[in-house]
C-alpha cells in the first residue's frame, strides 16, 4: 500500500521572523546583529536608560539592512528593569516589519526575561542560553518551556562544576546536554545550538594557549557526532588581549573563523567592521596569528605580541600597499581610475579641484588624463571589460562630486562653457525588447572614453528615438536588442532615419543581430554608414574612428562598401543552397515509429505554479560560460579562471560575482517564478501539435526543415517528436515559463542611482544566469519527478549543460522554433501572466527579462534542431493554419525566409 | 499513531461547512437564542451562535448530520468564540466550559450514530477553537505601537478552559483556526500541551492560519512558510488556512506550505468572496471545481468549507475526493 509518507528530508534548524529563514549545509555563516545588546554597545545601553526607544529601534533597523540574519536581544544590566525594558522593545520591534522580517535572539542570563521576551514574539526565536550550571531539574523546565513557546535555544558549554574550559569538558558537557534534550525533554535536536565558549588566546598564560583550538576540536566532534546541531559563539572574545590593535584583532577574529567555520561552526556573533578577509591578511602577520590560534609553536604568543609591536596603530587600510597615496595628485588620480578604487577619489578631486581655475578642467584634465589610459590599456588588451566598468563606477563619483562646483560656475558665469566631450551618442533598446546588459556594457566603456551618453533605456518607441536624436544633437545612434523581432524594429528606425535625411551613423548591437542581418536588411536601406558592433572594445574604435573630423568620411565610405560586397557574397552564397517544397519536405519527415514503452505517462497531469521559489538551489545548476561572455570574457567555465590572458580578470569577476549573488540568495533580493504544465497531446495535420487542457484544445503550430538533405536525414518539425492522433496513441508534451527576473530592475536602479554601473550590469547578468539555471532545474525536476520518464537519471551539471538528457526544451524564438508568436499559446495554456506576472511585451519578450519558456518534449528520438530557412509556402501554410495574414507571417518569421 | 493519522494516510479526508450560514436558516429570534434559561439575561444575546448549544441544541444536531449525511468525515463544534474573552462581550464568561463541553457532547452524539451506522467510515468531532477577537502581538492603539490589549498568559489560561471542556465533552481533534495573529495560535497551543501532559494524553491538533488580503500574509505579517514555522514546534496533526478569501485565492498559500510542511495539510475556504450583500455565492460546482485544483495538484490531505458553504458544497468536494491521492510530504530523518 502507498502511504502517504514516503520521502525524508534531513532536518533543518528553521527560524521566523515576519519571514522565514532555514539553515541548511549549504547556508553561508549566519550572522548575528550584536549591536541590540546593553552589554554590548554603549550607545544601545544609554538610549535604553534613557528610555529612547525610538533611537534605539533604529539600532535593530540598521542590524538588519546592514545584513544581520538575526538580532540579538539583551536587556541584561543592573540598572535595568530588564524584563520590562525586554517586553517594551519586543513589543515595538514587532510592530516594524523591516525589522521584524528577521527571526530575535532573546538574550538573558534572566529566566524570567527570556520567558516574558517568548510570550511577545510571534516568529520562532533563539533563546541565548541555557545550560546546566543549576542542575538537571531546572535544564529540563526551561528547555521544556523553551520548546513550548517554539523557540530554538543556545546551550552553553557549562555545568554544575563551571564552564567547560578544555576540549574533554566541551565535549563531555554538549553529549551530556544533548542527550537530556533529545531523550528526555524531545527537544527537536535540529533546534538545539551549542555555544562551546570562545575564550581568549594569547594572554601569556600557559592554560589560555589551546582555547581557539579546543574550541575548533569541540565544535568539529560536536557536529560529527551529536546530529542535526549547530555550533555558534561570540568571536571578539579571542582577541580579547589584543584590545586597542584593530590590525592584529580583525587577523585573529578571520583567522579563528576560517578554522572554526571549517570545522562546523555555523552562526555566531561577529562585527563585521572588525573583520579582515582571511587572503587579504598579510603573510608574515597571518603566520604569526595562525601560530597562535591553532598552538603551532611553544613561543606563538611572545612572537606574535612581538610582531604585534610593529603593526600596532596602523589603521586598516594600511595592510593594503598604500605607498601610492604618496604619489602626485594626477598619478593618484590615474591610479585611482586604473584600479577602479573609488575611496579616495573625493578627496584627490577635491585638491585637483583646488589647483585649477574652473571645476571643469578637472574633469577634462586630472580624470580624462586618467581616463585615457584606461582607455589605451583596454584598447591594447592589459584591462578587460570588468575593470572597466569598475573605472566608470570611479569617474562618476567623481564628476557627481565635482557637478554642484559647476553649476555653481555656470550660475554665477552665465556664458559658461559647455564640456567638451568627444561626442555625444544616444543608446536604445528597440520597441518590444527588453534586454539591455550589452547596451549598458557599450554606454559604459563609451562613457570611459569622453563620449556623452543619452541611454533612452529599453523598449524605446522609433519615434522617440528620432526625436531625441534631434533634441539632444546626438552624433551617433546606437541600437541593441536580443530577440528577432527587434530586428525589424531596426530596419525599420533605418528607413525612417533615411526619410528624414538624417546625416548620423548608425551602430546596431545585441545578440541576435549579425553583420549579415546589417548588410543585407539595414544596410540598404539608410544612405549613411551602418555598422555592426558586437563587443564594447570594439565599439570604442568604431565610434573613434566615425567621428574623427579628417578621416571621417572616408572610413564611413570604407564601411559602406565594405558592406556591399559583404551582402553580395552572402546573397550569392545563400541562393547556391537547395531548397524542397513542404510537402517534399513533410514527406521525408522523420518518422518515429511510436511504441507505446516509448511513450511515458506522466506522473504528475495539468498545471503547476511556483509563486516563492527559492533560488538558493539554483546555485549548483548556474552554466557560467555565458557569465563571461556578457562581459566580453571568452572562455569555457572553469577553465577561463586559470587562463594566462583572461584568467585573472575572470577570477576577480568571478568573485565579485559570487559576492552578490551570496547577497541575492540569503537576502531573497530577487524573487524566482515558474509555471508548467504536461498535458495529453497528439501531433495533428502534419506539422501541429493537438493538446487537451482540461478537455479544451489548444494548437501549437510547429515548422518544418526544408531545405534539402542528404540522403538518410529528415526534414524535422518539433510535432514529429509526439504521436500523430491517428496512431490512437495517447502522447505528453509540457510547456513552461520560469522567471528569475522579480526584482532586478529595482536592484539595477538603486545601483545606477549610486553611480554604480557595474553592480547594476552585474545583478541583470547574474539575474539571467539563475533564468537558466532554473529552467534547468525545473526541466529536471520534470523528467525526474512530475513527468518522470527519467526517475533515475543521475547527471552533473556539466553533464546538464552539454544536454546529455533525455527529452528537449526547445524554446520559441530559437533554433528549433524561432517563431515567437507560440509564446502566445503558451501564456494562454498556462495563464502565465495571471498566474506568475511574467508579461509578453509586444514584440513577444518576456517581462522580467530574465525568463525563459518553451516546451517539453520526452521522447528518446527527440532532439535539439536548426530550423534553418524556410520557403514561402510554408509560410502561407502556416499563416493559414494560424490564422493570420501572410504579411504578419512574414514579419514574424523574416530571419527565416529564404530570400527571392 | 492514532485512528485519524492512520486513515490520513489513506485517503483525502472531509471537513465540514460552515455552522453560521446554516444557523441562519433557522431565522432564530431574540427569544430562541435565550431559551428559559436565560430569559432574564442582561444584554442581548441574539447573534451568540456558542449559546445555541445550550438553548437549542436539536438545530446543532441537525446540522452535524446534514454535513455527516453529505459525506464529511469530520464536523467541528459550534465552539468558535468559546473562550471567557470572547464570551466578555455577552457577559458570560462563567459559560464558557459548558458551552464547550455541551458542544462537544452534541457532535459527539452524531458522530457516533453516524460511525454505528457504518464503521468503513469512522467519524470525527473536531473542536473548534477561534482566535478571539483580541491580537497579542498587535497594537490596538495607532498611537502606541507598543501596546497589547491582551497578554499571552491571559490567552492561555482562556484557552486552556476552553480545551478542557471540549475534551471532556468528547472532541477527537482540536482545531485551532482562522489564525491571524500567530502570537495567539501559540498561546493556544501552550495551553494544549499543558492539558496533554496534565492528562497525560495525546490529542490531534490540527492549526489553520488565515490570510486576509492581498498582501499573501497573515493579519500579524507573516509570510506562509513563517507562520508554518511558528507554529511547527509541537506535534501537530495538520496545518493549513482557512476562511478570508475563497478557494481559488488561497492555492498560492497552500502551495508555499505543501511543499514545506513535515505534516499533513488542510484548508477550508469560504465559499467564494463575498459579494456586495456579504453573501457568499459561489456555487457547490463552482466550489468544487477549485477544490478540484488543490486535488490534482496534491495540496491537501484534509479539506472542507468555511463561511458561506453548505451540506450541498459539502457534497460536491466528498464526491471529488475519493478519485484523488492524498497529498504527500516530507518527514525528517
Amino acid at each position: 500500500m502507498e502511504t502517504s509518507v514516503n520521502i525524508y528530508a534531513p532536518r533543518y534548524l528553521k527560524l521566523s521572523g515576519l519571514e522565514p529563514l532555514v539553515i541548511t549545509p549549504d547556508s553561508n555563516f549566519i550572522n548575528v546583529g550584536e549591536r541590540t545588546n546593553v552589554a554590548g554597545s554603549r550607545k544601545f545601553l544609554r538610549l535604553i536608560k534613557e528610555g529612547e526607544y525610538s533611537e534605539a529601534l533604529e539600532i535593530a533597523r540598521n542590524q538588519v539592512e546592514g545584513g544581520a540574519q538575526i538580532i540579538d536581544i539583551n536587556m541584561d544590566d543592573g540598572l535595568i528593569d530588564g524584563k520590562a525594558a525586554m517586553v517594551r522593545f519586543l513589543n515595538l520591534v514587532v510592530a516594524e516589519p523591516d525589522i521584524a522580517r528577521v527571526p530575535i535572539m532573546i538574550d538573558s542570563s534572566k529566566w524570567e526575561i527570556i520567558e516574558a521576551g517568548l510570550q511577545v514574539v510571534q516568529g520562532k526565536c533563539v533563546v541565548n542560553s541555557i545550560s546546566l550550571k543549576e542542575g538537571e531539574e531546572e535544564f529540563i523546565r526551561q528547555a521544556t518551556l523553551i520548546r513550548r513557546y517554539g523557540a530554538a535555544v543556545i546551550v552553553m558549554a557549562f555545568d554544575e562544576v563551571g564552564q567547560a574550559d578544555n576540549l574533554d569538558r566541551r565535549i563531555e558537557i554538549a553529549e551530556r546536554s544533548y542527550r537530556i534534550l533529545v531523550d528526555q525533554v524531545k527537544f527537536p535536536p535540529e533546534d538545539i545550538i551549542f555555544d562551546l565558549n570562545i575564550f581568549p588566546v594569547a594572554t601569556g598564560m600557559e592554560e589560555h594557549k589551546r582555547n581557539a583550538l579546543d574550541f575548533i576540536e569541540g565544535t568539529k566532534w560536536v557536529r560529527e557526532n551529536l546530529p542535526h546541531c549547530s555550533v555558534s559563539g561570540g568571536v571578539s572574545n579571542v582577541s580579547f588581549s589584543f584590545r586597542g590593535n584593530t590590525a592584529v584583532r580583525e587577523a585573529m577574529h578571520s583567522v579563528f573563523l576560517y578554522h572554526a567555520i571549517k570545522a562546523g561552526m555555523n552562526m555566531g556573533i561577529v562585527n563585521p567592521t572588525l573583520l579582515e578577509v582571511y587572503d587579504d591578511i598579510p603573510k608574515d602577520l597571518l603566520e604569526h596569528v595562525e601560530d597562535v590560534i591553532l598552538n603551532r609553536r611553544e613561543d606563538a604568543t611572545e612572537r606574535l605580541l612581538e610582531f604585534a609591536e610593529t603593526v600596532q596603530g596602523k589603521v586598516k587600510e594600511s595592510k593594503v600597499d598604500l605607498s601610492w597615496r604618496k604619489m602626485p595628485m594626477q598619478e593618484r588620480i590615474t591610479r585611482a581610475l586604473v584600479k577602479g578604487i573609488d575611496q579616495f577619489i573625493v578627496e584627490d578631486v577635491e585638491e585637483a579641484r583646488q589647483s585649477v581655475l574652473r571645476p571643469l578642467e578637472v574633469i577634462e584634465g586630472h580624470l580624462m588624463t586618467g581616463m585615457n589610459v584606461v582607455g589605451d590599456l583596454f584598447g591594447s588588451g592589459k584591462m578587460f571589460l570588468p575593470q572597466v566598468v569598475k573605472s566608470a563606477r570611479v569617474m562618476k563619483k567623481a564628476v557627481a562630486y565635482l557637478e554642484p562646483y559647476i553649476e555653481e560656475e555656470k550660475r554665477n558665469n552665465a556664458e559658461g562653457s559647455v564640456s567638451q566631450a568627444a561626442g555625444k551618442i544616444l543608446m536604445a533598446t528597440v520597441k518590444g525588447d527588453v534586454h539591455d546588459i550589452g547596451k549598458n556594457i557599450v554606454s559604459v566603456v563609451l562613457a570611459c572614453n569622453n563620449y556623452e551618453i543619452v541611454d533612452l533605456g529599453v523598449m524605446v518607441p522609433p519615434e522617440k528615438i528620432i526625436q531625441k536624436a534631434v533634441e539632444e544633437r546626438v552624433d551617433i545612434i546606437g541600437l541593441s536588442g536580443l530577440i528577432t523581432p527587434s530586428l525589424d524594429e531596426m530596419v525599420f528606425l533605418a528607413k525612417e532615419m533615411e526619410r528624414k535625411h538624417f546625416q548620423l551613423p548608425l551602430l546596431i548591437g545585441g545578440a541576435t543581430t549579425s553583420k549579415a542581418h546589417t548588410a543585407v536588411k539595414i544596410d540598404p536601406e539608410y544612405s549613411n554608414a551602418v555598422v555592426h558592433v558586437n563587443d564594447a572594445s570594439r565599439a570604442v574604435t568604431v565610434v573613434g574612428d566615425l567621428l574623427q573630423k579628417d578621416t571621417g568620411v572616408t572610413y564611413k565610405a570604407g564601411i559602406k562598401s565594405d558592406y556591399e560586397s559583404f551582402r553580395e557574397k552572402f546573397l550569392a552564397r545563400t541562393k547556391q543552397k537547395e531548397y524542397l517544397s513542404l510537402s517534399q519536405a513533410r514527406a521525408n519527415k522523420l518518422k518515429i515509429d511510436f511504441q507505446s514503452q516509448d511513450i511515458y505517462t506522466p506522473n504528475y497531469l495539468g498545471i503547476r505554479a511556483f509563486e516563492e521559489f527559492d533560488l538558493r538551489q539554483l546555485e549548483a545548476y548556474i552554466d557560467w560560460t555565458p557569465f563571461f561572455r556578457s562581459w566580453d570574457l571568452h572562455g569555457k567555465f572553469p577553465d577561463i579562471l586559470m587562463d594566462t590572458i583572461v584568467g585573472e580578470q575572470a577570477s576577480e569577476l568571478f568573485e565579485d560575482a559570487k559576492k552578490m549573488l551570496r547577497d541575492v540568495l540569503d537576502e531573497g533580493l530577487l524573487t524566482g517564478k515558474a509555471i508548467f504544465g504536461i498535458f495529453p497531446a497528439n501531433q495533428v495535420n502534419e506539422d501541429d501539435i493537438e493538446l487537451n487542457v482540461d478537455g479544451d484544445n489548444y494548437t501549437f503550430r510547429t515548422l518544418r526543415q526544408q531545405s534539402k538533405k542528404r540522403q538518410g536525414v529528415a526534414n524535422i518539425a518539433l510535432a514529429d517528436f509526439i504521436a500523430p492522433k491517428q496512431s490512437g496513441l495517447e502522447d505528453y508534451m509540457g510547456c513552461f515559463c520560469v522567471s528569475a527576473g522579480f526584482g532586478t530592475k529595482e536592484l539595477a536602479e538603486a545601483f545606477e542611482k549610486d553611480n554604480d554601473d557595474y553592480s547594476a550590469i552585474m545583478i541583470k547578468a547574474l539575474a539571467d544566469r539563475l533564468a537558466e539555471a532554473f529552467a534547468e532545474y525545473l526541466h529536471k525536476e520534470i523528467r525526474k519527478e512530475y513527468w518522470g520518464y527519467s526517475a533515475n537519471e543521475g547527471l552533473d551539471n556539466q553533464a546538464l549543460i552539454d544536454e546529455k538528457y533525455r527529452g528537449i526544451r526547445p524554446a520559441p524564438g530559437y533554433p528549433a522554433c524561432p517563431d515567437h508568436l507560440e509564446k502566445l499559446t503558451i501564456w494562454e495554456v498556462l495563464k502565465v501572466e495571471e498566474r506568475i506576472g511574467v508579461k509578453l511585451t509586444e514584440s513577444l519578450a518576456m517581462w522580467p527579462a530574465a525568463s525563459v519558456s518553451g516546451y517539453y518534449f520526452a521522447h528518446p528520438q527527440s532532439k535539439y534542431f536548426g530550423l534553418g530557412k524556410i520557403k514561402s509556402d510554408q509560410v502561407k501554410d502556416f499563416a493559414s493554419r494560424k490564422g493570420i495574414g501572410l504579411e504578419e507571417a512574414e514579419k514574424w518569421l523574416a530571419p527565416n525566409l529564404v530570400d527571392g | 499513531m492514532s485512528q485519524i493519522e492512520q486513515i490520513l494516510q489513506e485517503r483525502i479526508l472531509v471537513l465540514d461547512g460552515a455552522m453560521g450560514t446554516m444557523l441562519q436558516r433557522y431565522n432564530f429570534s431574540e427569544e430562541d437564542f435565550r431559551g428559559s434559561r436565560f430569559k432574564d439575561w442582561p444584554q442581548s444575546l441574539k447573534g451568540n451562535n456558542d449559546l445555541l448549544s445550550l438553548t437549542q441544541p436539536k438545530a446543532l444536531a441537525e446540522v452535524h448530520s446534514k454535513y455527516f449525511e453529505a459525506g464529511a468525515d469530520i464536523v467541528e463544534t459550534n465552539t468558535f468564540s468559546g473562550t471567557t474573552i470572547a464570551m466578555a462581550d455577552y457577559g458570560m464568561e462563567e459559560l464558557v466550559y459548558e458551552m464547550n463541553y455541551e458542544s462537544a457532547k452534541i457532535a459527539k452524539a452524531v458522530a457516533n450514530e453516524f460511525t454505528l451506522r457504518n464503521p468503513e467510515k469512522p467519524r470525527f468531532v473536531a473542536g473548534s477553537i477561534g482566535p478571539t477577537n483580541k491580537t497579542a502581538s498587535l497594537s490596538p492603539d495607532v498611537n502606541d505601537p507598543g501596546f497589547r490589549a491582551i497578554s499571552f498568559d491571559e490567552l492561555r489560561e482562556a484557552y486552556k478552559e476552553q480545551v478542557e471542556a471540549l475534551l471532556d465533552g468528547g472532541a477527537d481533534i482540536l482545531l485551532v483556526e482562522t489564525v491571524f495573529d500567530t502570537l495567539n495560535a501559540k498561546a493556544a497551543l501552550f495551553a494544549i500541551e499543558e492539558v496533554k501532559e496534565a492528562r497525560n494524553i495525546t490529542v490531534p491538533v490540527m492549526v489553520s492560519g488565515t490570510i486576509t488580503d492581498a498582501s499573501g500574509r497573515t493579519l500579524s505579517g507573516q509570510t506562509p512558510e513563517a507562520f508554518l514555522i511558528s507554529v511547527a514546534h509541537l506535534p501537530i496533526l495538520s496545518v493549513g488556512f482557512n476562511c478570508a478569501l475563497g478557494a481559488k485565492q488561497l492555492t498560492p498559500h497552500l502551495e508555499a506550505i505543501a511543499t514545506k510542511a513535515d505534516f499533513f495539510t488542510s484548508a477550508h475556504p469560504n465559499a467564494g468572496l463575498p459579494n456586495a450583500f456579504g453573501e457568499y455565492d459561489e456555487t457547490p460546482e463552482e466550489m468544487a471545481a477549485q477544490i478540484k485544483e488543490y486535488l490534482e495538484k496534491g495540496l491537501v490531505n484534509i479539506v472542507g468549507g468555511c463561511c458561506g458553504t453548505t451540506p450541498d458544497h459539502i457534497k460536491a468536494i466528498a464526491d471529488l475526493v475519493g478519485n484523488y491521492q492524498p497529498r504527500k510530504f516530507v518527514i525528517p530523518v
